[in-house]
């Protein structure tokens, strides 16, 4: 079961146990990550998912695609590495992920 | 346990799991028990007409969260039970089965159900409605075999269903009573284009005309509509509207009004008593009145302002309504509520094309926009919104002009 590891803009760091095939929002709700919201539950609708993945992992999570890049564009922390969480689907491959979480989904 | 003081949740959806969620998060440090009619553990209701129905989705997917997440908040799920009756004097829930759970505080998440057709012939098979997760696995069944499909009311729901249905190559009819497609909730405009989408798409749309009798002799046959046409169906799914669950609430002498009546913390008349979700009328700032509002986003938001009165760190909800919904390669969002709007303006072709917004405006302030496939004018139209000013409508409807460039 790979591991993820999600850091909060205070520093807090939570590394969950995931099961491959959820996405990383899910992941996150699942263990009550606070700092990802997911308001619309994953339906790539609302962005309240944002997160930074780390630049080591960015080859393995994959491109950013066009909808998600539309909702990114409004976000106001926006960086190179952006994605919303919703879009990132678990796999084994991911066992070591890092992703950041802004201050703020809204 | 006898001491220790009891948070009763009453319904299992979207509202009831982020009130649990956010009790926990205040500190809630009493039991939390679920009380919910449904037999199956808390799933996501939007994808029931859309991805779960198209099997796009799993069973697994659907969860709204995974269950060890409910050890980890130390919630007593009682799934398949109905409340009988809550007695507010003992500050008890009374259950079918006659066990009587008492409560500190209690939570009223009951949402809504559905409008009965008041036509002859529903308990055939292969007629449907479209609720519950137990619904839609009924509905996947019946069109193993279904080649023909009625759905009954042009609203989100039936149109939604006509979409996913369409998909799996099943040929769909929509009965719509009123004069256009989602005549209660969407403008003239708006309601024009889903009928040229479905039409595009070969769903054939039947206005005016309601289905009058359901028949079949063991299994659905025909639909006979009021306007005296009969359609061969062997499937009729029927989405025509809710019905809020107030009963409970009533009958224990709570005021209710299309709704249980809340103020902005999701309390009711009695102060033990908080609700949250579809079943509530709540006042809202931005509508400048009462409103009763069917969605995942009103639900989780007010199930927060619900627990945090409970916690008694009253937190007011006051968040601006959005809704979506996606119908064959159409995503739809609509921010805000349009009611009362002056005058409208269109960016984008709404004639021909599949991506445009339409933005209410009254007294030329923005109060609501209907965007399709416009993720991007979406998000920025709700900071507009909430921005509350005059806004310059030659801009709106150029679609070279930038949305964010009216952000002041």
């Amino acid at each position: 079961m790979p591991t993820i590891k999600y850091i909060e803009f205070n520093g807090t760091e939570h590394e969950v146990d995931v099961m491959s095939g959820t996405t990383v929002m899910q992941a996150a709700l699942d263990n009550m990550i606070e700092g990802i919201v997911g308001e619309c539950g994953g339906s790539c609708v609302c962005s309240t998912c944002h997160c930074m993945v780390d630049p080591a992992w960015t080859h393995i999570t994959g491109e950013v695609n066009s909808e998600e890049n539309d909702l990114l564009d409004i976000v106001d922390e926006r960086e190179e590495t952006s994605r919303l969480s919703c879009q990132i689907k678990v796999t084994d491959e991911m066992d070591g992920l890092v992703v950041r979480l802004p201050e703020s989904q809204y | 346990m006898a001491n220790v003081e009891n948070c009763v949740i009453i319904g299992a959806s979207h509202a009831a799991v982020q009130l649990m969620i956010s009790l926990r998060q205040l500190g809630w440090r009493g039991s939390i028990t679920v009380i919910s009619d449904d037999p199956n553990m808390p799933y996501h209701k939007p994808p029931l007409s859309k991805a779960y129905l198209s099997g796009e989705t799993t069973d697994e997917q659907l969860a709204l969260r995974a269950a060890p997440v409910y050890e980890k908040l130390d919630v007593t799920f009682k799934l398949g039970e109905t409340v009988a009756k809550i007695d507010r004097d003992g500050k008890s829930v009374v259950l079918a089965s006659g066990e009587q759970i008492s409560y500190a505080k209690l939570a009223l998440c009951t949402g809504a159900r559905v409008r009965p057709l008041p036509a002859p012939g529903t308990n055939l098979a292969g007629v449907h409605y479209l609720r519950t997760m137990d619904d839609v696995k009924g509905i996947k069944k019946s069109m193993e075999t279904s080649k023909n499909a009625v759905i009954i009311g042009g609203g989100y729901i039936g149109l939604e269903t006509a979409a996913s249905l369409k998909k799996l190559g099943i040929n769909v009819t929509v009965l719509e009573a009123e004069a256009r497609l989602l005549q209660r909730v969407a403008t003239e405009q708006v309601s024009s284009f889903f009928r040229r989408l479905h039409e595009e798409e070969g769903v054939e749309i039947l206005r005016n005309t309601q289905a009058s009798k359901l028949v079949g002799s063991e299994k659905l046959e025909k639909v006979f509509c009021s306007d005296g046409r009969e359609i061969k169906a062997d499937l009729a799914i029927i989405g025509i509207g809710v019905i809020p669950n107030t009963e409970l609430a009533e009958n224990a002498g709570l005021e209710t009004d299309n709704g249980i009546l809340v103020d902005e913390f999701a309390k009711t008349s009695d102060p033990d008593i908080v609700a949250a979700g579809d079943c509530t009328n709540h006042p809202s700032k931005i509508a400048g009145k009462n409103i009763r509002l069917e969605s995942v986003p009103n639900a989780t938001e007010q199930a927060k302002a619900a627990a945090a009165s409970i916690c008694g760190t009253p937190k007011e909800y006051n968040e601006l309504p959005w809704f979506w919904s996606d119908q064959f390669d159409v995503k739809l969002q609509i921010a805000g509520l349009n009611e009362g709007y002056t005058d409208t303006v269109v960016r984008g072709d709404i004639e021909n094309g599949r991506s445009f917004s339409v933005f209410y405006l009254k007294n030329d302030k923005l109060i609501a926009a209907d965007c399709v496939n416009n993720l991007k004018d979406f998000m920025f139209t709700k900071k507009l919104i909430l921005q509350d000013q005059v806004i310059d409508k030659a801009a709106l409807s150029d679609e070279t002009v930038e949305l964010k460039s009216l952000l002041t």
